[in-house]
């Protein structure tokens, strides 16, 4: 097989794939990246010698060199804030921050600068950066290891919020909120790092190894942002989802026999509203699900789209199917997590309608 | 147990909380000889390359040069030429004639907001003076010196104040909120502080390049206190960053004097010590301090030798804003008393005593000023005012959320068009 690199155009089904996992995808996606644009730079907390407490860096530091994959002190306003100032400069700035849950100081940065500046500026200024966080529940994480807070970035303008749920998804994913000039913040769940869960914590999780999602294209590639997966074709109801869900929803399908048409939605803003309306007005009946809190999540957006958009399809009223109104349990995590009970009883309601 | 707030009954002194109050309130008589200012020219000079701790004595001293006597003292004298002087002081008194205008132009309804720097422009136009053209300066909202001393077009700045269809930045901006890539001039945020992370990034990155290129940043004492202020000095410590901070130390904060900012326990050039990085607190008023001690900032970040932080001691002689009244919490007469005088006519009085100026030479490039920024506020009234129809396309207002306009903003963009069309039928 010939080896794939650099600008060379292949189609995917002809490129060499090797299975990995999500970590390892994240990993190579930023190995390429470092590679091909020298204005590529990584920074965040424990990334640089010791290679990430995730691995998603490991290896980086030692063959790219401390100036372009380097250690920070703690603290997310400094580490976003000195990212805007290197994209207005002209680098590639590919922060992370450890946790979902800790981006929080580093929001007024994200939010009032990085999201603005191509605004504010007129294009003068830019802020080319990708902020890659490990996001998402189901690993009793407890309060402030678990969070999931897309709809506060999917509220500001002038952001992307990307979330991947495959290992192939997560590279070709990765490359293009990189190369895009836009802020992409890049939600990784890390529920689904080593393998894809369907709900059952009771159960052993396999790995990736043996997933189709998991075998990976060697090489550069890059998947769209703004564009949806459709992860199985139906007949009988649309699901939309996104990150760990895509793999709960598409095991309670299975299990439930249901004939459901499950969009993974990979990019919430800008949202593949085309793939949307299609679906839901194939099927009439739509169920959105996330781990996120209910009220003002993310899935509230969907579902008034939806409604929007395609009501005189609909047979039923949109069910969403979400994380509960509290802060994220550290014991009751299976309590709190949209698991497979939860989706069960929005699928009959819907199909019972 | 007892109750909070009853004293706990146990045999132990009552705490108290201190709420720092500033000296002089409106109708007080001031007295600033608590301020403590030394003669022009005795601060020793440290080499621009020396350890950061070399510094220390002098963030709690006051780098001046120009004496009483208003001729130039001490190692920190920049000699500069005359002819460097002059400009320099012709800068800072078009900044001053920029400012009445546009004060004058929101008083008269012409745009909704304004902001002098009265008192402040050695902080800025010195600073410029003492930078290179190309060394990437993020200000905050009181450095307009900066670009006049950079030369950008008056007729530009005053489009952007009256968010006119000349506006560079499509009426998208608060006036004042000035942004100019060619100029090097960073686009200025509403969010105090933010600029200053912001600052050390640049200059890591241009270090990363191994570029020649330092970053400068401007912030008040106020904003200071904001957590931004220390992610940057630590993250420029931390990577010995090319960026020089300046602290414009004016005293208020909107109504609330720099004890709230902790200028009551030390001074705000001390801050550099306990980040390892070098420090200098300057006379804000005294142009030729202000040059030389951005220049020798400047000149260190050059050498790799790290970031400065520079405290500006100076004082905001008018109110916060357009939309400020200090009459209201401040003792008027402060202005008249502030003991370190006022920049413009310092450098003048210092260009007299040496023979190259003079009261009339003054006098006529002040008229020659106002001249030249009234002709540039006409030329900008053609393209419009504030509110008054000559703005950009309303597509515009979408363009530029994003690289490319997606879906929603394209069908909201639709929607803004169609309203225009019922209020203004064709």
């Amino acid at each position: 097989m010939a080896t794939v690199s650099g600008d060379d155009v292949v189609s995917l089904h002809d490129a060499p794939t090797r299975p990995m996992n999500m970590i390892e995808a994240i990993n190579d996606a930023l190995d390429i990246m470092l590679e091909r644009d020298p204005d590529v730079v990584i920074m965040g907390e424990d990334v640089g010698y010791f290679g990430g407490v995730f691995r998603a860096t490991a290896g980086l530091q030692d063959k790219y060199g401390k100036t372009r994959v380097f250690d920070t002190p703690i603290s997310e306003c400094g580490i976003i804030g000195v990212a805007v100032g290197m994209g207005a400069y002209g680098l590639r700035p590919v922060p992370e921050i450890q946790f979902a849950d800790y981006i929080y100081p580093g929001l007024d940065q994200l939010i009032s600068e990085a999201a603005r500046l191509r605004y504010r500026s007129a294009g003068e200024f830019i802020a080319p950066m990708t902020v890659r966080t490990p996001f998402g529940g189901g690993i009793f994480g407890g309060q402030t290891h678990s969070q999931s807070p897309e709809a506060l970035f999917t509220h500001v303008s002038g952001i992307k919020t990307v979330i991947p749920s495959t290992p192939h998804d997560a590279k070709g994913l990765l490359i293009s909120a990189i190369e895009d000039n836009d802020p992409v913040i890049f939600f990784e769940p890390k529920r689904i790092y080593n393998g894809p869960f369907d709900g059952y914590y009771d159960k052993p999780t396999r790995p990736w190894k043996d997933h189709p999602d998991a075998r990976v294209p060697e090489g550069y590639y890059s998947i769209p942002l703004g564009k949806a997966r459709t992860v199985r074709e139906g007949q009988a109801l649309t699901v939309l989802v996104y990150g760990t869900m895509v793999h709960v929803a598409e095991a309670v399908c299975r299990e439930k026999g249901v004939d459901a048409e499950i969009i993974d939605l990979r990019t919430l803003v800008p949202l593949d509203i085309e793939a949307v309306e299609k679906s839901v007005e194939k099927t009439g009946r739509c169920l959105v699900i996330h781990e996120a809190t209910r009220t003002s999540g993310f899935g509230a957006e969907l579902s008034a789209l939806v409604q929007e958009r395609c009501f005189y399809h609909l047979e039923a009223p949109v069910e969403r199917v979400t994380g509960f109104d509290t802060p994220y349990p550290h014991s009751l995590e299976w309590a709190y997590f949209p698991g497979p009970i939860r989706i069960g009883e929005a699928i009959d309601k819907l199909l019972g309608a | 147990m007892a109750k909070q707030g009853e004293g706990g009954g146990y045999n132990r002194p009552r705490l108290q909380l201190h709420v720092p109050e500033p000296k002089f309130r409106p109708g007080d008589t001031v007295d600033f000889s608590h301020i403590v200012v030394p003669e022009a020219g005795v601060q020793t000079r440290p080499d621009e390359a020396c350890e950061a701790s070399e510094t220390n004595p002098l963030c709690t001293d006051l780098v001046r040069v120009l004496g009483d006597d208003n001729k130039a003292h001490g190692p920190w004298d920049p000699r500069l030429t005359p002819d460097k002087l002059r400009e320099m002081l012709r800068h800072m008194a078009l900044v001053r004639a920029f400012d009445e205008r546009m004060y004058r132009g929101q008083r008269q309804g012409k745009t909704s907001f304004y902001m002098k720097c009265i008192g402040e422009e050695a902080t800025s136009v010195a600073a410029a003076h003492a930078l290179a053209s190309d060394d990437m300066v993020f200000p905050s909202y009181r450095q307009q010196g900066i670009l006049i001393a950079r030369g950008y077009p008056l007729v530009e700045m005053i489009n952007q104040i009256y968010s006119n269809r000349g506006d560079k930045l499509k009426g998208r901006q608060l006036p004042i909120m000035y942004s100019s890539r060619n100029y090097a001039f960073f686009t200025i945020s509403g969010n105090l502080a933010t600029q200053l992370p912001q600052a050390t990034g640049f200059a890591m990155a241009s270090a990363i390049k191994g570029d020649s290129r330092i970053a400068a940043a401007w912030v008040g004492e106020g904003s200071t206190a904001e957590g931004d202020f220390h992610s940057a000095l630590t993250f420029a410590a931390v990577y010995n960053a090319p960026v020089v901070f300046n602290v414009v130390n004016n005293q208020w904060a909107i109504s609330s004097f720099s004890g709230f900012a902790g200028a009551e326990r030390t001074t705000f050039a001390a801050r550099a010590i306990g980040y390892g990085i070098a420090g200098l607190r300057v006379d804000g008023n005294d142009p030729l301090a202000v040059y030389a001690a951005e220049r020798w900032a400047a000149d260190r970040a050059r050498m790799n030798k790290g970031p400065t932080l520079i405290e500006h001691f100076t004082y905001r002689a008018e109110g916060h804003s357009t939309s400020d009244d200090p009459s209201a919490y401040r003792s008027a007469q402060e202005r008249e008393e502030w003991p370190l005088g006022d920049p413009i006519m310092r450098l003048k009085l210092h260009l007299i005593e040496i023979g190259e100026w003079s009261e009339d030479q003054q006098e006529a490039m002040d008229r020659e000023l106002a001249e030249s920024v009234k002709a540039a506020t006409k030329d900008a009234e053609k393209n419009g005012i504030l509110g008054h129809g000559l703005h950009h396309p309303f597509h515009t207002m979408f363009e530029d959320v994003f690289e490319e306009l997606p879906w929603h903003l394209e069908e909201q963009a639709e929607q803004a068009i169609r309203e225009r069309q019922i209020k203004w039928p064709q």
